[in-house]
């Protein structure tokens, strides 16, 4: 047998003691996933009932009433949202895939890029300034506008990628027997990656269902039902800030709840996404 | 995967058949297509003009000493901003310094030590990390961590280390501490996966050689795969920079938002991305809502930057492929 010498062995030691060192990491990055859904499944189905889901906030500091509106309103506004960055997103990431190496669509891309980076509070403003100003009113539609900026650029980074993973012995298929480039990518190249781009705007919508920042000076909140475009609209982002800041113990026991059911959408959003697709994608939106 | 062939179908198709000879069908879905990207390039011209006529007034009354002033006084109309921007750039780096290490750590576990079938698992609950909502980890770190914060580590800490500015009482539990705590949390997914993908990107060849020499995996990981991969993985931090400087909700819910500037960690700060949040329905007069979107204008224009610079970086590596 042969003798290691002390380097030798210090090598060893180190090689193993480095690699254990980076599964501490993952160890230490992941429980606070854990650790937070556990807070929040304890402290959640606590208020979590019947009357959360379907009456409205009580006044300051009573207990019992809901959040039936807000549920309502973020699902209404993250709607809204949808219908608009849809045909954009998926228009702009077309042309990514498709004319995606001239000079313009690499301005483009890097602006969806950075744009994605923009904090959404700063989005919020922005829309503040557009729409609330001069409107005169928080309102539905300003929540709207503000969500659909954040997910635009999400749609159309994924769908670009879609499209492009798409081969291109399709394309070819279908222009051979005649078709019109239009009409290529309408019946062939979209279908084909439908579902990738399901999964981009699934997750889409999963982070803006989330954004409380962009919603706080455009849709600003509302105690009581409303569903005009025009009017303030409750959300439940915002609902469990103002709830969490304000000094009652009973509506603390409502934010968690209403975080609860935040992240049961988001969770579920985020699970059906990845699970549907299996093209391996990098889906860390 | 990113990495398709080169030539995008329409050069193919369009481009060759030349000019005047396509369909109109054809002309039309390019024009509808164009339109849509030049609608995602003008948002940011948007934003940034919005920005700027909103916050005129307020540049026009204070000028360059809105950066340089310390009061932050709504009821005297008397506005600056460097306690914001000193919360700002205390938080952010300090997260930095904490996420960097453990987000690199896990990179190279799930991308270069993790058995194959552990890889994706791992991923996941990572990237489940960017999913929860900025709110929730507001709510989180409110009503859990702060409390614990200030029992289990603030306390102690004053006690034994108080005389040090960095660590002057007394322990409140609100304060720049926990802020820089839960961005850490919520920055490490972002620089996790970029890093991760730039790792992966790295040749095989590469280790490949390195094991020849007689390297042991560890002296590979270090002195070739992320030498190889070291301009990527600056990219992915500085990346994770701009989420932390932008960063919102959860800031403000456990910062304390306070306008001061101290040294010390226990004492609650002030964040822009918060005195938005926390002020902007609050404000009443014409000054005020102009001094707070001022903020927002500087915070767009160093998130611009910073993400520019991520992307040059990052595309160096992966040419064009989807990172947020």
């Amino acid at each position: 047998m042969r003798l290691l010498s002390v380097y030798e062995l210090w090598r060893r030691f180190l090689n193993i003691a480095a690699l254990t060192l980076t599964g501490v990491c993952a160890i230490v990055v992941m429980a606070p996933v854990f650790i937070i859904l556990m807070y929040l499944l304890i402290n959640g189905v606590r208020s979590l009932n019947i009357e959360f889901l379907t009456s409205l906030p009580k006044s300051p500091g009573e207990p019992g009433g809901g959040m039936a509106n807000a549920i309502v309103g973020s699902f209404y506004m993250v709607g809204l949202a949808l219908i608009l960055s849809l045909p954009v997103g998926v228009g702009a990431g077309v042309y990514l895939a498709e004319f995606g190496r001239s000079r313009y669509a690499h301005v483009v891309r890097f602006m969806a890029d950075v744009l994605n980076g923009v904090p959404s509070i700063v989005i919020g403003v922005s829309v503040w300034a557009l729409l609330v100003v001069p409107m005169r009113s928080f309102s539905a539609l300003a929540g709207g506008v503000a969500l659909s900026f954040i997910m635009t650029p999400m749609i159309a980074r994924t769908t670009e990628e879609m499209v492009r993973a798409v081969p291109n012995a399709l394309r070819e298929a279908s222009l051979g027997l005649g078709a019109t480039y239009a009409r290529t990518m309408w019946s062939v190249v979209l279908p084909a990656a439908r579902g990738g781009i399901v999964t981009g705007v699934m997750l889409a919508l999963a982070r803006a269902f989330g954004e409380a920042a962009p919603l706080l000076f455009t849709a600003l909140g509302n105690r009581f039902w409303n569903l005009f475009l025009d009017r303030p609209m409750a959300n439940l982002p915002t609902q469990i800030y103002e709830y969490a800041k304000s000094p009652y113990e009973s509506w603390h026991q409502q934010a968690w709840a209403a975080a609860l059911v935040l992240i049961i959408v988001v969770l579920v959003l985020n699970v059906v996404a990845r699970v549907s697709t299996r093209e391996r994608y990098r889906a860390l939106r | 995967m990113g990495k398709t062939s080169v030539g995008t179908p329409a050069d193919v198709s369009v481009r060759r058949r030349g000019r005047g000879a396509t369909f109109w069908s054809d002309r039309l879905f390019r024009t509808v297509v164009v339109t849509c990207a030049s609608v995602l390039g003008l948002l940011l011209l948007f934003f940034a003009y919005e920005l700027w006529q909103s916050s005129t007034l307020s540049i026009r009354t204070f000028g360059w000493r809105f950066w340089v002033s310390r009061e932050w006084d709504p009821v005297r109309e008397q506005f600056g901003a460097l306690p914001f921007i000193w919360g700002t750039l205390v938080t952010s780096i300090a997260a930095l310094v904490i996420a960097v290490p453990l987000s690199l750590g896990t990179a190279i576990f799930i991308a270069e030590v993790a058995p194959r079938w552990l890889r994706q698992p791992v991923s996941f609950v990572v990237e489940l990390l960017a999913a929860i909502p900025s709110v929730v980890y507001g709510l989180w770190g409110v009503f859990v961590m702060v409390p614990w914060l200030r029992e289990h580590v603030q306390k102690p800490l004053v006690e034994r280390f108080g005389h040090i500015p960095l660590f002057e009482g007394p322990a409140v539990g609100v304060s720049m501490m926990a802020a820089i705590l839960v961005l850490a949390v919520m920055i490490i997914p972002y620089i996790t996966a970029v890093s991760r993908e730039v790792i992966l990107s790295v040749p095989q060849a590469q280790r490949e050689a390195s094991y020849g020499l007689g390297a042991t995996k560890w002296e590979t990981i270090r002195r070739v795969v992320l030498r190889y991969a070291r301009v990527g993985i600056l990219g992915a931090i500085i990346l994770g920079y701009g989420r932390a400087v932008g960063e919102t909700m959860a800031v403000t819910m456990v910062i304390g938002n306070r306008p001061d500037m101290s040294l010390s960690l226990l004492q609650p700060g002030y964040t822009m991305a918060s005195v938005i949040a926390n002020e902007f329905t609050e404000a009443t007069s014409p000054l005020y809502l102009s001094a707070l979107t001022e903020i927002g204008l500087l915070l767009f224009v160093i998130t611009l930057f910073i993400n520019a610079l991520a992307r040059l970086l990052v595309w160096r590596v992966s040419r064009g492929e989807v990172h947020y």
